[in-house]
């Protein structure tokens, strides 16, 4: 059995240490928001938070995760930054297939909470780590800068 | 705000469904709701829902079809629902494909314009009918404005709900009047946000990845190495004494064959498939690399091939020529790499089976899997998901990764639902790619520069021979899917000749979004820009001068260049190039604007016009085309899977390189009025972004780009 917290909540799991995060928030603690990309940190679908900074969860073992905060996008809307960037990526009718957004979110909310606002190469550096096949590049751009508009 | 199907709803559903336990039937339940056809359900509660028969798979058809029942039903957005249709051609088939179900062409909307518009006119004329029963007054003196019935002299209101029950009496009119466009509200606004916009930014949006049943295994699978390789035998020792690992199954269809590992989660089947060692007979495999298939196309190419199109007569026009040009393109196989990799969950039962699916191709994969099953069609149900992209992938005429997962099922035995989950490297590996093609083109040209004569030769495998869909779209020889795009080539040429060869091949392929005009685009666009500079001439204006029949192409090419600002002085080291190509009866023009850095090229803008007919959503219109620039340009600068002695040389992002945030150029969209009917969007940007892109850096550089990707040129 092996403790973490995840979403403010702590949870046992009964998985081997070396589960990456990923499957367990999924397969595990049925928290399905956080996707499965490409599994060697390669596309950013997996993106959660740990203690507050963005990490790929595909490439995590359980095992680093433990007596960390642990923040997922079922989470993140309870926080101002979370739930302004989710109204701006609706405002923006951002999301085509969707599947990506999940970690585009988590990316951005990272990014806007050390940086009130964001210039374009800073938001290409945030998220250039973060594919999106559909190419909502220039909608999540906008939104991002929509959502720091009305956070300032 | 518009939610779709909540996890906790879909969930209760699902399950019950499985369980085949029979839920009370809720239509039955206090007031029924009204259902005046296949497409509408009205609710006591006032809700509208749109039972919506194409997948949503980010092109927008779970925005765009309710938009259409909202616009005659007069209702407000707020109260629009939606929900995925059954599997069932008779009632959900596409209007364009005949008696079957799917979706694909870019025509989800095209296809259900008129019949989506008439069925909320249906609805709204019975809710206006019980309303004047009710309120004793003339239908004619009712109005509905934001899903508020009114009656203006006397001041009365309803809400549609209040109606249901009256409305239920009424007679469901054959044939009612749609509305006037002038009075539209929804259409052509794009006011409304999407309907899928919400569920997908807070993770809360479902698809095949994320269903789990009581009792579900998960399957991770081991493919051959080499397409057309069988499993020989194989060892799972190590696989089944890892902890989770509950069963090892071999399976065989006529798609893909292989081993299957099943364990209660992701991470265990997938150690348990790493540890397996297996045997291949690999006596019919493919052992060729692309270089050498790349060689058999450029052997074969001038040969007499099937011929495709012939107008004029060409040997002549081509042998007075005074000048001709020639060049010959090249393009490799390319995966569709969608977010979301292949997957697919399976219930299999002695009555029937149960498909949970980003369902692309219904009537297809309900005869495949009957069939391996043995079950009838209709015994084989299908929940179509959202999809996590697909670009085409989902709809695949072999049902390649259904089958697979069915087959799985089969031999696990029917007691436990299965989750097929494919990884990238095995998504990327599986093959269905856009197929390898080669290209040769020659212009005749006379003394005053004019194109009279026009030879082009096609040479890739045919995507539809050997599937159902050959004896319909292989005419004479011809895959219309090899040579769509190049047969109708707009440009007035009085003497043309298109050759066609289709060699067979054991890689498998199949359509990639805008199918034959990824290739027919670019090899006709760069072509006739090499034409133009052959000539002199400015290839804006070359293309104004041989379109002159085809004004829907002019009015694209010209709103393209307006906004672009064509002919205007850029400056040292930057230029612009220029495309324009129809695909899916839409038209697309793009202006690319390049610039020369240090050691590399800056993409500084796209220029996009666009024909569609009515944009109904013009934000989802300006949306796809984005999206197809975005794809189309992964696929210019760095897409190609290669093969070295058969095997596949990619295996995830890292070597099948995707566009990112920072190679994202501007984008500039731009739609051409019309008040002719919508014609798709999902596909038709695709094709034009890589001919534009090159046409620019020939400008720039001087030299042609005939091979892609582009991997020559340094993009920053």
């Amino acid at each position: 059995m092996i403790a973490l917290s995840v979403n403010g909540k702590p949870f046992t799991v009964e998985a081997e240490g070396d589960t990456p995060l990923l499957w367990v928030l999924r397969d595990y603690l049925e928290m399905t928001g956080t996707k499965f990309g490409c599994g060697m940190a390669l596309c950013g679908a997996c993106t959660v938070h740990m203690d507050g900074k963005p990490i790929r969860s595909c490439i995590t073992p359980l095992s680093a995760a433990v007596g960390r905060r642990i923040t997922t996008i079922e989470h993140i809307g309870t926080f101002k930054v979370g739930r302004a960037l989710q109204d701006a990526w609706v405002a923006e009718s951002v999301p085509q297939c969707g599947y990506c957004q999940s970690g585009q979110l988590m990316s951005a909310t990272a990014l806007l909470s050390a940086n009130k606002n964001p210039t374009d190469a800073q938001i290409d550096a945030a998220m250039s780590g973060n594919i999106c096949r559909c190419a909502t590049y220039p909608r999540i751009r906008s939104a991002i800068k929509r959502a720091a508009k009305k956070l300032a | 705000m518009i939610e779709n199907v909540s996890r906790r709803e879909f969930f209760k559903t699902s399950g019950a469904l499985v369980l085949a336990v029979a839920l009370p039937d809720v239509h039955a339940q206090a007031q029924a709701p009204l259902e005046p056809n296949a497409f509408i359900r009205i609710g006591a509660d006032s809700t509208v829902t749109v039972i919506v028969k194409h997948l949503e798979m980010g092109q927008g058809t779970y925005t765009g079809l309710p938009t259409l029942v909202a616009e005659e039903l007069d209702a407000d957005w707020a109260q629009m629902r939606v929900e995925g249709a059954p599997a069932d051609a008779k009632r959900y088939n596409n209007l364009f494909w005949g008696e079957a179900q799917g979706t694909g062409g870019s025509s989800s909307l095209p296809n259900s314009y008129e019949q989506l518009r008439k069925a909320g006119a249906a609805a709204r004329f019975m809710l206006v009918g019980s309303a004047a029963e009710r309120w004793k007054v003339p239908a004619k003196d009712i109005t509905i404005a934001k899903g508020v019935v009114m009656h203006k002299k006397t001041g009365r209101r309803a809400k549609f709900g209040d109606l249901v029950a009256g409305a239920m009496t009424q007679v469901v009119p054959a044939d009612v009047p749609l509305k006037d466009p002038k009075d539209f509200v929804y259409i052509g606004k794009g006011t409304q946000p999407r309907t899928d916009a919400r569920a997908k930014s807070t993770g809360t949006a479902i698809y095949t990845q994320d269903i789990k049943l009581p009792s579900m295994l998960t399957a991770v699978v081991l493919h051959p190495p080499r397409f057309g390789a069988k499993l020989k035998s194989f060892d799972a020792a190590k696989t089944k004494s890892i902890p989770g690992v509950v069963n090892v199954v071999q399976f065989s269809t006529a798609a893909t064959n292989g081993v299957a590992v099943l364990a209660k989660d992701y991470w265990t089947a997938k150690k348990g498939r790493d540890a397996l060692t297996a045997d291949w007979d690999e006596t019919g495999a493919l052992r060729l690399s692309s270089a050498d298939i790349m060689a058999d196309y450029k052997r074969l190419a001038p040969m007499p091939g099937t011929v495709a199109h012939k107008s004029g007569d060409i040997e002549p026009a081509m042998k007075g020529a005074a000048k001709t040009v020639e060049a010959a393109y090249e393009f490799p196989f390319l995966a569709h790499a969608a977010m979301e990799p292949m997957n697919c969950v399976v219930a299999l039962g002695a009555e029937g089976c149960e498909i949970w699916n980003g369902e692309q191709f219904q009537t297809v994969d309900q005869m495949m899997i009957a069939q391996l099953v043995d079950l009838k069609p209709e015994q084989v149900k299908l929940n179509m998901l959202y999809a996590g992209g697909s670009f085409g992938r989902r709809a695949n005429p072999h049902s390649d990764y259904l089958l697979e997962a069915a087959a799985i099922a089969k031999a696990n035995g029917e007691q436990r639902p299965i989750k097929l989950v494919w990884g990238r490297e095995d998504d990327m590996r599986a093959g269905y790619y856009r197929p390898m093609y080669y290209h040769e083109l020659e212009a005749g040209l006379d003394d005053k520069g004019e194109l009279i004569a026009w030879r082009h030769t096609i040479v890739g495998q045919s995507i539809l021979t050997g599937t159902a869909f050959e004896g319909m779209m292989v005419k004479d020889g011809v895959d219309a899917t090899s040579v769509e795009g190049a047969a109708n080539l707009p440009y007035a040429v009085p003497n043309r000749l298109l050759e066609l060869h289709s060699p067979k091949l054991a890689v498998p392929v199949q359509w990639w979004r805008s199918v034959g005009s990824t290739h027919t685009a670019y090899a006709t666009e760069c072509f006739l820009d090499e034409v133009a500079r052959a000539t002199g001439k400015d290839p804006y204006a070359l293309r104004r001068a041989l379109l002159a029949q085809h004004p829907r192409h002019l009015a694209a090419l010209d709103l393209a260049a307006k906004q672009a600002g064509w002919g205007k002085p850029l400056g040292k080291d930057r230029a612009r190039g220029i495309a324009v190509h129809e695909s899916f009866d839409t038209v697309v023009a793009q202006v690319v604007e390049v610039s020369r850095q240090k050691d590399s090229v800056h993409i500084d803008r796209v220029v996009c016009a666009v024909d569609c007919g009515v944009a109904v959503n013009p934000h989802i219109v300006a949306m796809q085309m984005e999206s197809g620039i975005g794809y189309g340009l992964s696929a210019a600068l760095a897409g190609a899977i290669t093969l070295k002695e058969g095997v596949v040389e990619q295996s995830n992002f890292h070597d099948y390189p995707v566009v990112r945030m920072n190679q994202m150029p501007k984008i500039e969209v731009h739609i051409v009025p019309s008040t002719a009917k919508p014609t798709g969007v999902g596909e038709p940007a695709t094709p034009v972004i890589a001919p534009a892109l090159a046409n620019a850096l020939a400008a720039l550089n001087g030299s042609p780009l005939r091979s892609l990707p582009l991997k020559e040129v340094n993009f920053s």
